[in-house]
């Protein structure tokens, strides 16, 4: 299977091949989709022990200038951040929808965020064009980024450096990590505990290497990262969060930042008129998790209908959760079916088949609280 | 026991003693797919004609359509799969078989290759 994967390379693509991942293609790179375990037991890994995942592809944005400017393209609140924290956020178009969701740190002098590999292009472009002459934006070509995630992440972290193991969730901090220069962040994608690790892309292998060589620590490719979140509620730019969906819709209300939500300061970001009445007024599709009765996987485009056979939403994603034990998907339903026990049906292959809204999470978070 | 026949389509195919065919997936074929989530199967009691689609295989990333290899009757299929699809996987040309088959020619099966040729077959894919 490791045939040569059209796209670019992170790297760690030796490192992945060595240990027998499957590489394909994905928004331009050749990524590790799994490894020789497979997705199932990649997924179980990390929610049990740690797993270490290469997210490098994903862009790392510098911000220099007059940082507070970003809160013209984001509904989050950047004046408010302290240093070191960090923030998730969304970049907006004029009609309140969604172009991508970021991580945003502030470090001393500059912002650091995070994008989706696919639209990290897209994002410089509309950060550069945004925010003018006020600001220096640049997207790193040569770091990589390092994801530690899993209830021991922070036991394995904290033996190369005790001070991140008391790392507040949704902060940074810089250190050294067997040597090497990394800005840490505890964040994640999973809903566990965990990490990620911005470094020079020269200094990647050396730091993956020794923190496979913990134990407690398995290399996880992006379909366990994928079912991982999915389970963890936390949507997909371009798949469950696009330019049609507004952060009302996607059940994002809260990275809206206080301060325009009370009144107390004008919102500058783009579609801030439609997003601060649909917080009145609500959104007549809003996203919702979804659960098959029996073990049908929900795939993103199946349309989902009431009991009277009325389309009343679409699945977004979909995939097999394998710490609930079965499918787990979302999607957008009419606001009337979004309350959790609602039963909808689904068609499959001419087959009806019985689909339930599901709360989100799927699986309680389990972030570092201190 | 008899010998095993494979198609193309990575699918295996075994003459019972009852003149059944036992049809699954090989070992080859569960391991492309990766873990499977959920099989269908269709009705048993019911006449297919060959190349007509007949399962589907569905992992955490990707869909198999498993297709009827030779005209015949469906005459059982695997419930168990219904709850432990992951038996696909574990063994595929044990309990993870999927369906048994009663052609309308046996002759059919003697066009699809033996081991050591589906062997040659999977090393030059």
């Amino acid at each position: 299977m490791n045939d040569a994967v059209a796209g670019r390379s992170t790297a760690l693509e030796a490192l992945h091949r060595e240990l027998g991942a499957r590489l394909v293609p994905f928004a331009g790179y050749a990524m590790p989709l799994q490894y020789d375990g497979g997705i199932r037991q990649e997924h179980l890994h990390t929610r049990r022990a740690a797993g270490l995942f290469d997210v490098s592809h994903m862009g790392q944005i510098t911000i220099e200038g007059d940082l507070d400017a970003l809160e013209t393209l984001v509904p989050g609140d950047i004046a408010g951040l302290g240093l070191w924290r960090q923030r998730y956020s969304l970049l907006t178009n004029a009609d309140g929808g969604i172009r991508d969701d970021l991580m945003i740190t502030r470090l001393p002098g500059r912002l650091f965020v995070v994008a989706n590999a696919a639209f990290k292009h897209d994002d410089l472009a509309h950060l550069v064009a945004g925010l003018g002459a006020a600001c220096r934006v640049s997207l790193a070509e040569d770091r990589a980024l390092l994801a530690l995630q899993g209830p021991a992440a922070a036991a394995v972290l904290g033996a190369l450096e005790p001070e991140v193991a008391t790392l507040p969730f949704m902060s940074a901090r810089e250190c050294r990590l067997a040597g090497r220069t990394c800005l840490v962040n505890r964040c994640g994608y999973t809903g566990e505990d965990g990490f990620e690790i911005a470094l020079d892309a020269a200094d990647a292998e050396g730091l993956a290497r020794r923190l496979l060589a913990d134990e407690r620590v398995a290399p996880v490719g992006l379909g366990a990262r994928d079912s991982l979140r999915l389970e963890a509620g936390l949507c997909l730019s371009g798949t469950d969060i696009d330019a049609t969906t507004t952060p009302i819709a996607a059940d994002l209300a809260w990275t809206v930042a206080r301060k325009y939500r009370d009144g107390s300061a004008a919102a500058r970001f783009p579609g801030a008129e439609v997003v601060l009445d649909q917080l009145t007024h609500g959104t007549p599709r809003v996203r919702v998790g979804l659960a098959p009765s029996g073990r049908v996987p929900l795939r993103a485009g199946t349309e989902l209908v009431d009991t009277a056979g009325r389309v009343v939403g679409t699945v977004t994603s979909g995939s097999f959760g394998a710490s609930v034990g079965h499918p787990v998907a979302m999607g957008y339903v009419e606001r009337a079916c979004a309350r959790p026990g609602t039963r909808l049906e689904v068609a499959i292959r001419e087959r009806r088949h019985e689909v339930e809204i599901h709360a989100l999470p799927f699986v309680p978070h389990r972030y570092y609280r201190g | 026991m008899s010998t095993l026949k494979f198609t193309q389509d990575h699918e295996w195919l075994r003459r019972e003693d009852d003149g059944s065919i036992t049809v699954g997936i090989t070992d080859y074929a569960q391991e492309q797919l990766g873990d499977i989530v959920y099989v269908e199967l269709p009705e048993a009691d019911a006449a297919v004609a060959a190349g007509t689609q007949v399962v589907v295989i569905e992992s955490v990333k990707a869909v198999g359509e498993i297709n009827m290899p030779v005209a015949g009757r469906i005459v059982a299929v695997n419930d168990r799969l219904a709850d432990a699809p992951e038996l696909v996987n574990g063994a595929p040309l044990g309990d993870g078989w999927l369906l048994r088959i009663e052609a309308d020619d046996a002759a059919d099966l003697d066009a699809f290759m033996d081991e050591a040729a589906y062997q040659d077959y999977v090393a030059g894919l």
